[in-house]
């Protein structure tokens, strides 16, 4: 699924790398907890999340993921932003809440992941 | 000859924030030295679980990461407070982190699980009051 198709069926607002939506994505995680994000390992590509702070950037990074939805409409800081930027991340945000999100994806073909054991 | 190659890195303690940057320099200097994403990935995420562990426990440390030609060894050194019960501390879902780290993300005893996890070799050694030294590899 490309991270525009993403971007409608969730009704997403854009927020930085707009250049980068017709990348393709493979797979998603939804968590607030990210050392449940760092176990759930490989090309997952995608988080969604409610959190807000500088390591829900950080974590994507460290998972070379391209993409994080925040559910709830939540914002991101400036901080965040530019983190996001600098690496090479899509940042979007949707009212939807985080079981909504990930049920739309989930339904339209975009899978989780198998735990690394 | 020896033609390993070394980085070393502080820890900045005070700043919950800011955790992570030496994991992300970590991850520019491997892809560089053309290191395979995968290897690359596991590096990253057992530092940075390290990392966000001295920030929480210990105010910070020192880490070194040294890439050799069949490995690479992270080692992350700090004089925090020493792990009473390394055992205790090894299983998922036991943290002794406060609330506010929580808040942010982490605390939920996964960190170590996660070290181990994504390397091959781990050893921990601890001392209360004097401080804790990880040692991790990561064949290549």
């Amino acid at each position: 699924m490309k991270i525009c198709t993403m971007q409608e069926l969730l009704n997403a607002k854009v927020i930085c790398n707009e250049e980068l939506l017709g990348k393709h994505v493979y797979s998603a995680c939804g968590s607030d907890m990210m050392s449940d994000v760092l176990a759930y390992v490989k090309d997952q590509a995608v988080l969604l999340t409610g959190l807000v702070n500088p390591q829900v950037i950080r974590t994507a990074e460290m998972m070379d993921m391209v993409c994080i939805v925040f559910v709830r409409s939540k914002e991101p800081t400036e901080q965040m932003i530019q983190l996001a930027k600098d690496s090479g991340i899509v940042l979007m945000a949707t009212d939807k809440r985080m079981y909504e999100a990930c049920g739309i994806l989930y339904a339209n073909g975009l899978v989780g992941n198998k735990v690394k054991k | 000859m020896n033609n390993n190659v070394v980085f070393n890195f502080n820890v900045d303690g005070e700043d919950f924030t800011s955790a992570g940057q030496a994991s992300v320099n970590v991850k520019k200097n491997l892809r560089q030295l053309g290191i395979s994403p995968e290897i690359i990935r596991r590096v990253s995420i057992a530092m940075y679980e390290g990392e966000i562990n001295m920030v929480i426990h210990a105010g910070g440390g020192e880490a070194t990461v040294t890439v050799e030609e069949n490995c690479i060894d992270i080692v992350l050194k700090d004089t925090g407070p020493g792990i009473k019960n390394i055992e205790q501390a090894m299983q998922e879902g036991f943290s002794t982190a406060p609330d506010n780290i929580r808040s942010l993300g982490f605390g939920a005893g996964m960190g170590l699980p996660n070290m181990k996890r994504y390397t091959d070799e781990m050893k921990i050694t601890s001392e209360v009051g004097v401080g804790t030294t990880v040692f991790m590899r990561i064949n290549l």
